[in-house]
């Protein structure tokens, strides 16, 4: 049962009361309040709201998980039964925060285990989880359902066994792009045989073999499984016995794709994704021959989301199959498919609202495909409802980019990445600020934008002058001066997120947004220039931020090498390792 | 990696400066690294390293070209399980064995051959030579094979008849679904 609400004594009842509402009825309606900014505005209004929120609260997000104790959380929200936590800076993903940094987390599941003791849900991203963590999630939680690891790690397929083998009740096991330690595939075959809950598995991930025979009788006896994602050791044949056992899926991640079939197999695959008739995402397809892409073309009518990222198709491949993907809203591709292949769909995709690229051979330097600017444009003149983008190229111009913009006006995240650090217009050998001025100027509902390319303090100038909407920025190798991060700092009135690498930003620049970060998540700020007294000067005059260096081994003393800056209810860390100085 | 900042009266002039460098370097980049590097096309004669992994370019490069330049940490920003993911399948690819069919006109039956094996348009023709016991003439960008009725050709990912020796060895390994030596002229 919920923790029962305690009444406030009587006298101050009558003196506070401001709704003519008794409490339950305003617990039942702000109950339906899902969003989390709505609830944060929603508490604001009066205290019997405040009051109403934290007890009819169900779900809590926390962004950073150093901003706040499991202590607080637990002393606001009694009644929690989803969490969802973010631990580390978004830069980890690229190796540029240590390992054993920390958000680990242990002690939150500790204090759940008192205060949540019927948690369901758990949807973590960049924490570290150790086996005896999901040990103890498992065995501890009774009515635990759904967990979701994105880009963890510290966890091996033994913590995944110790889930399969004690959560009876589990809906969701999604294990995505984790640093886990694949020790064998024998934690699927740990689900018991009663074991009938799951709607959502995703181990497409993992490496190693699992029982495929443990695999498709666990998906004949889930019969609610709607999204299924496998990993790459799974062959086509075997794909075609799971789809006979689900044709319900709604979200399907194959295995590799090229095995070689005979006419009987072949035939009996494509009817298995011709009754695939509720699909709407799609994913996986490694290796893909084109040979065999065409036993999906059935099941592409509903299809609205195309993840293409791990098979690397050609222009022609592509296009082919866009023709029967006439729903398609979000597309993840390969550079393989090089302009010609983005020509297609912006031919074929009238519909499309997201389309990232990712770079299939990020580190060669004497590449000569991939895409360029050509290929973007293309799809901004056929898809004008574009407004999120994901783009590695190796050449960028500023007019391509008002071309695009110009086409597709509505964007919320433009993410470019032209791969060579400072790279100018190739045209006109320019800077590129004229293509993010474009950007800023034109797309009034930018929340996320992400900057490459050469440029000087007139881009920031720029995003601080246009960009009243943004509320994440990430910048790397650009700017002049410090002037141009103080233009951002005064400028982005919603800004929540700002991380930056390799600039020439350095003091004057951090300091000048001194009282701007309490308003915002967290600062992200490596291979500056920014002293280590100006991070203590920081420190010193705003106590509830935490101010946070990492120093690199070759630099000398007085250099913050990397600096993270976040606003905690919380104080200072008490479990930072050696290397994070708290200031 | 930083050198530390050095203000004359107070300007930094030298964090104003604009140039094609990463901040902190003290000098420029050169300029080749920005512009289009001019390829030529590996011909069945030059050495194949241009397309391997490794990070120092032999052959066909211009002499004068700058050493590719030292990676940086966590640049391009790309996840590291994309990496690997990607990694993997290359190095699957190659544990695999990547077996086409090869017809010669005139022949009574086709063989295969497995396009892994090969490293090089050398290896490859000679290969066929010994399989089919024939001779290929020299190949050059402007004529094709001169000197032998044999001309190798290869059927590509679109379904047109291609000239074996054209394409860069990875591209062609990648694109090639079979093989024929065509004899006399079409």
């Amino acid at each position: 049962m919920d923790s029962k609400r305690k009444k406030d004594s009587p006298e101050s009842n009558e003196l506070t009361r401001s709704s003519p509402f008794p409490d339950e009825v305003l617990e039942r309606v702000l109950g339906l309040v899902k969003s989390h900014k709505d609830r944060s505005s929603v508490s604001l209004v009066c205290k019997d709201w405040y009051n109403a929120e934290r007890w009819s609260r169900t779900h809590v997000f926390i962004g950073n998980c150093y901003s706040v104790s499991p202590e607080i959380v637990a002393r606001r929200f009694p009644n929690i039964r989803s969490v969802t936590l973010k631990g580390k800076p978004r830069f980890s993903d690229f190796n540029l925060v240590p390992l054993n940094w920390g958000a680990d987390i242990h002690a939150w599941l500790v204090v759940f285990a008192s205060k949540y003791p019927l948690l369901e849900e758990l949807r973590l991203k960049r924490m570290t989880v150790t086996d005896e963590s999901l040990e103890f999630l498992a065995t501890t939680f009774t009515n635990f359902k759904a967990l979701s690891l994105l880009s963890c790690d510290g966890f091996s397929t033994d913590g995944l066994a110790a889930i399969a083998t004690h959560c009876k009740n589990m809906t969701e096991l999604d294990i995505q792009e984790n640093g886990i330690d694949d020790l064998g595939g024998g934690w699927l075959s740990c689900f018991p045989e009663n074991f009938t809950s799951l709607e959502v598995l995703n181990f497409a991930n993992l490496s190693s073999d699992v029982s495929f025979d443990a695999l498709e009788k666990l998906v004949s006896r889930c019969r609610s499984l709607k999204f299924l994602k496998v990993n790459k050791n799974i062959t086509l044949e075997q794909l075609q016995r799971l789809l006979e056992c689900a044709p319900q899926l709604t979200e399907l991640g194959t295995g590799s794709f090229h095995q070689e079939l005979t006419t009987r197999q072949y035939a009996e695959l494509e009817s298995a994704f011709n009754n695939c008739k509720n699909l709407n995402t799609l994913s996986g397809l490694c290796e893909a021959t084109p040979l065999y892409l065409p036993v999906l073309y059935p099941a592409c009518m509903n299809l609205t989301f195309l993840n293409l990222s791990d098979a690397a198709l050609q222009s022609g491949e592509l296009a082919k199959l866009l023709d029967h993907c006439p729903n398609l809203q979000r597309l993840w591709v390969l550079d393989t498919v090089e302009d010609k292949g983005l020509e297609a769909v912006g031919l074929s995709c009238p519909l499309l609202e997201e389309l990232r690229v990712f770079p299939a051979d990020p580190y060669e330097q004497d590449v000569v495909h991939g895409v360029t600017e050509m290929g973007f444009v293309a799809v901004s003149y056929g898809c004008p409802r574009l407004h999120y983008v994901l783009y590695f190229c190796r050449q960028m111009t500023n007019a391509a980019v008002a071309t695009i913009v110009k086409n597709c006006p509505d964007f919320t995240h433009f993410r470019l990445c032209v791969m060579n650090p400072g790279e100018p217009d190739y045209l006109t050998d320019e800077p590129m600020d004229e293509a993010f001025g474009a950007v800023v100027k034109n797309c009034t509902k930018l929340q996320r934008l992400a900057v490459s390319g050469l440029l000087t303090d007139l881009t920031f100038e720029y995003i601080g002058k246009y960009a009243k909407n943004l509320e994440t920025l990430s910048v790397a190798f650009a700017g002049s001066s410090d002037w141009g991060m103080q233009c951002v700092l005064s400028g982005c009135s919603k800004l929540r997120k700002l991380e930056i690498r390799d600039c020439p930003f350095g003091n004057e620049a951090l300091l000048s947004g001194l009282e701007k970060y309490e308003s915002m998540r967290s600062l992200w700020m490596s291979a500056c220039n920014v002293t280590m007294n100006a991070c203590r000067r920081l420190a010193k005059q705003m106590p509830r931020l935490n101010v946070e260096v990492m120093k690199d081994e070759e630099s000398d003393d007085s250099q913050a090498d990397k600096v993270y800056v976040y606003r905690s209810v919380a104080g200072p860390r008490r479990d930072a390792p050696p290397f994070v100085l708290t200031l | 990696m930083e050198k530390p900042v050095v203000y004359d009266n107070g300007l930094n002039l030298e964090a104003t400066e604009l140039r094609l460098g990463l901040p902190g370097t003290n000098e420029p980049e050169k300029q080749s690294s920005t512009s289009v590097r001019s390829k030529k096309r590996a011909s069945p004669e030059m050495a194949e390293e241009t397309r391997s992994k490794s990070s120092s370019c032999i052959s066909d490069a211009d002499d004068d070209a700058p050493p590719p330049k030292a990676q940086v940490v966590g640049w391009p920003p790309v996840r590291s399980y994309r990496k690997n993911s990607f990694q993997q399948r290359k190095g699957e690819a190659e544990g695999a064995g990547m077996y086409v069919k090869v017809s010669m006109d005139g022949a009574p039956y086709l063989r295969k051959i497995d396009l892994k094996v090969y490293k090089s348009y050398p290896e490859l023709l000679n290969a066929l030579e010994n399989m089919f016991k024939f001779r290929i003439g020299e190949y050059s960008e402007r004529e094709g094979y001169n000197g032998s009725d044999y001309t190798p050709a290869y059927e590509d990912k679109d379904g047109d008849w291609m000239l074996v020796g054209d394409v860069p060895w990875e591209m062609f390994i990648s694109s090639c679904k079979r093989l024929r030596i065509m004899k006399g002229s079409e």
